[in-house]
């Protein structure tokens, strides 16, 4: 008798405990090892770019809490953004600096997922836990100011909502006088680990020539090495005014995609903390007229999302909807690349990869 | 205390012998009582620890765990149990029907053999086996073969992924496990378990065979397939591995069968290594099996430790780490055994 081996097919999702959602990868396996991966996206699509055309301009704004739903606060940030580069409205300084408070939390917040959820992706499912623990209470300052947790829908264009409620900066300073607590203990519990580093260090190294080739962005493209975050390199909002670093990460690994975040959250911390310091008083919204209607025309903004450079193309007509709106979904693009890195690694491995990469299905399918 | 259970056991031979039963027959009662009473402890006792293992890692993660059944959740797992015993058992169109179904029954089937020379006490086994060291590394890794049964029969790929690990899985770390209890083997020269026990009496084995202990450790979290070495299970990898495709009390039994294992390694690793039931410090007030269920409870605890800190090793690190690390620190922890022995005699030390 003679015996053969052979490649089979391997379908991991739509429904599948860690592609964090509902993402489906085809793998062909040689045993434990992938030789083909095949990323299938798509299962979440909800047409948000469609339906934006029959919404007027403001009632787009809370479908834009729906792309990346876990730092709903900058897909707002990112949609307002365009409209108002549109219109060219003034933003009040109180305003931006409200903005980017919420906005820096979001991505703690935003961050706090993606290191709680690559921990359980690894395996360590305490480490999810513990930063879910923390999440909460950025959670409860989102409840303070906006009334929701996860989709607040809290920026208006020319401005926010509404003014930042008692007590908040107290809550607010209260959480950042913390955070330094809960991440020594994240580097207790989950970077420290022999068995985490020996599972994501020279995992999946991306170069920093195949990262701009291939567009990637965000903490995944600063993972190797290259210095480019939207908040130094091209400064919107007021984010010129605080003293913050990039952190940048050295090989390009797993393990540096997931360290770089903890360091960035720890900046984002920083920068919260200069901006309530220099929060001014004044007006929370700008000069913008009671029914939004651009004159027609075109405009292009972009944002650093927590997961990347996420742009909003908007198209007006001249009437009150938009005739187009076009997100540049970081996730989606960064996923672009997930099939050749993929190649060659074991199942744990793929796991591993997708999980560093840090994608939000709402924000990949839109 | 100390006696209670021997005691019981005589009492109920002296009965059965007053009520004209023949020796042999008083016999074969009093065998099938002991045993059923280890069944019933045995099955007892993983069912609870389900519940500890829901505490401790409650209480690991800033959690509370169940609070609402029973007092202090006590009874959650029970009520869990019988939600899954009122489930459908699913049986997946192209599984292979009877061997499907033989996994969940056998799977109790070694950790409950094993028990049989367990000793839980002074006097208190049930089956007192010159060879009971063996018996148990013959028998505990018997599980492998039902996992892999199991897994092969769902014909799922996830499942077959699970199964193919176990046997890996096995292959790399029954080896430094029977290698690091050659160590006390060697101490003691009995396979005998009361006999390795009372070899204990001035020193434990810990002390002696420290990095025996270590390496009995490590492999024993490997062979009960639990985290940092769940690649078989693997959730966020391959779902739940074998065991996928079983639903409702076939999905019970493998689940109860790891707590069972637990229990089981524990068990060995308390005789072998921390004394058994011997009292430490002269505390012999408190009877010995009180002792004997302590040790293994930390034991148990430890393992539940280890679970909810660390991440999962990918499949290659483990076998590495089993060949290249555990098999090769074990020879040479037999080697130094061996060497110290032998100048131990011939020197007088």
């Amino acid at each position: 008798m003679t015996l053969k081996t052979e490649e089979f097919l391997l379908n991991l999702g739509p429904q599948h405990p860690s592609t964090h959602g509902v993402f489906r990868i085809l793998l062909t396996l040689d045993g434990e090892t992938v030789v083909k991966a095949v990323p299938i996206p798509g299962y979440l699509h909800r047409g948000i770019e469609k339906l934006a055309e029959s919404r007027t301009y403001t009632q787009v704004i809370p479908y834009t809490d729906r792309l990346d739903y876990l730092a709903g606060m900058l897909m707002n940030w990112g949609y307002v953004h365009a409209v108002e580069k549109l219109m060219n409205v003034e933003v009040p300084e109180r305003a931006e600096y409200i903005r980017v408070i919420v906005g820096e939390l979001a991505r703690i917040a935003s961050h706090l997922v993606a290191t709680g959820a690559y921990a359980a992706d690894v395996g360590g499912l305490t480490g999810f836990i513990y930063t879910f623990r923390d999440r909460e209470d950025i959670m409860d300052l989102f409840e303070m100011i906006s009334g929701a947790r996860l989709t607040p829908s809290y920026m208006r264009v020319g401005g926010v909502a509404d003014d930042i409620p008692d007590g908040f900066i107290d809550k607010c300073r209260q959480f950042l006088d913390y955070f330094p607590t809960a991440l020594d203990e994240y580097n207790g519990l989950i970077t420290g680990n022999e068995i985490f580093q020996a599972r994501t260090k020279n995992v999946a190294i991306i170069s920093a020539e195949k990262a701009i080739e291939m567009s990637l962005s965000g903490p995944v493209l600063r993972a190797s090495g290259v210095n480019y975050d939207l908040r130094k390199a091209r400064p919107y909002s007021v984010y010129d005014r605080f003293d913050f670093e990039v952190p940048v990460g050295s090989k390009g690994d797993c393990f540096d995609r997931y360290y770089l975040r903890l360091l960035e959250m720890e900046q984002s911390a920083k920068i919260i903390r200069h901006a309530l310091d220099q929060l001014p008083e004044g007006p929370i919204k700008g000069k913008v007229p009671k029914v939004i209607k651009p004159t027609a025309g075109e405009a292009y903004a972009e944002i650093e999302s927590s997961k990347g450079i996420m742009g909003t193309y908007v198209v007006s007509d001249g009437s009150t909807n938009p005739y187009r709106v076009h997100f540049r979904r970081p996730s989606f693009v960064n996923l672009g690349y997930l099939d050749e890195m993929l190649k060659g690694w074991k199942i744990a491995d793929a796991i591993a990869i997708l999980g560093s990469i840090d994608i939000v299905l709402g924000e990949v399918d839109a | 205390m100390e006696n209670l259970f021997v005691s019981m056991a005589a009492g109920i031979r002296s009965l059965l012998g007053s009520g004209g039963l023949s020796e042999w027959a008083t016999d074969f009662l009093v065998m099938f009582l002991k045993l059923g009473a280890i069944l019933v402890y045995i099955l007892v006792s993983a069912l609870w620890l389900v519940y500890m293992e829901r505490k401790v890692s409650a209480y690991m993660q800033c959690r509370i765990g169940p609070n609402r059944v029973g007092p202090m959740g006590l009874l959650q797992t029970t009520a869990d149990i019988g939600k899954l015993i009122s489930k459908e058992f699913i049986i997946p169109k192209d599984a292979d029907k009877k061997l499907f179904l033989l996994g969940p029954i056998l799977i109790f089937m070694p950790p409950l053999a094993v028990f049989a020379v367990a000793p839980f006490g002074k006097g208190m086994v049930a089956i007192d086996m010159n060879i009971g060291v063996y018996y148990f590394l013959a028998l505990a890794s018997l599980s492998t073969v039902i996992i892999w049964m199991a897994g092969w029969a769902s014909n799922n790929k996830y499942s077959l992924i699970g199964s193919m690990r176990v046997v890996a899985q096995m292959v790399s770390y029954e080896m430094p496990l029977i290698l690091s209890i050659v160590g006390v083997i060697i101490l003691t020269g009995t396979l005998n378990m009361s006999d390795i026990i009372h070899a204990q009496e001035n020193v434990w084995f810990i002390f002696l065979q420290p990095l025996g202990f270590l390496i009995y450790l490590i492999a024993a979290v490997a062979e009960t397939n639990r985290a940092p070495f769940d690649l078989v299970e693997g959730e966020s990898e391959i779902i739940c591995g074998p065991f996928t495709e079983y639903s409702g009390m076939g999905f019970a039994m493998f689940f109860l069968a790891e707590y069972a294992n637990v229990v089981l390694v524990s068990v060995m690793a308390t005789t072998l290594f921390l004394g058994g039931w011997l009292a430490p410090f002269g505390l012999t007030f408190i009877p010995s099996w009180i002792w004997f269920l302590l040790k293994v409870y930390l034991m148990i605890f430890l393992f539940m430790w280890f679970r909810w800190t660390y991440p999962r090793v990918r499949v290659d690190q483990l076998m590495e780490f089993g060949w290249k690390v555990l098999v090769p620190l074990s020879i040479a922890n037999i080697f130094v055994t061996g060497i110290g022995k032998y100048l131990y005699h011939s020197l007088g030390w």
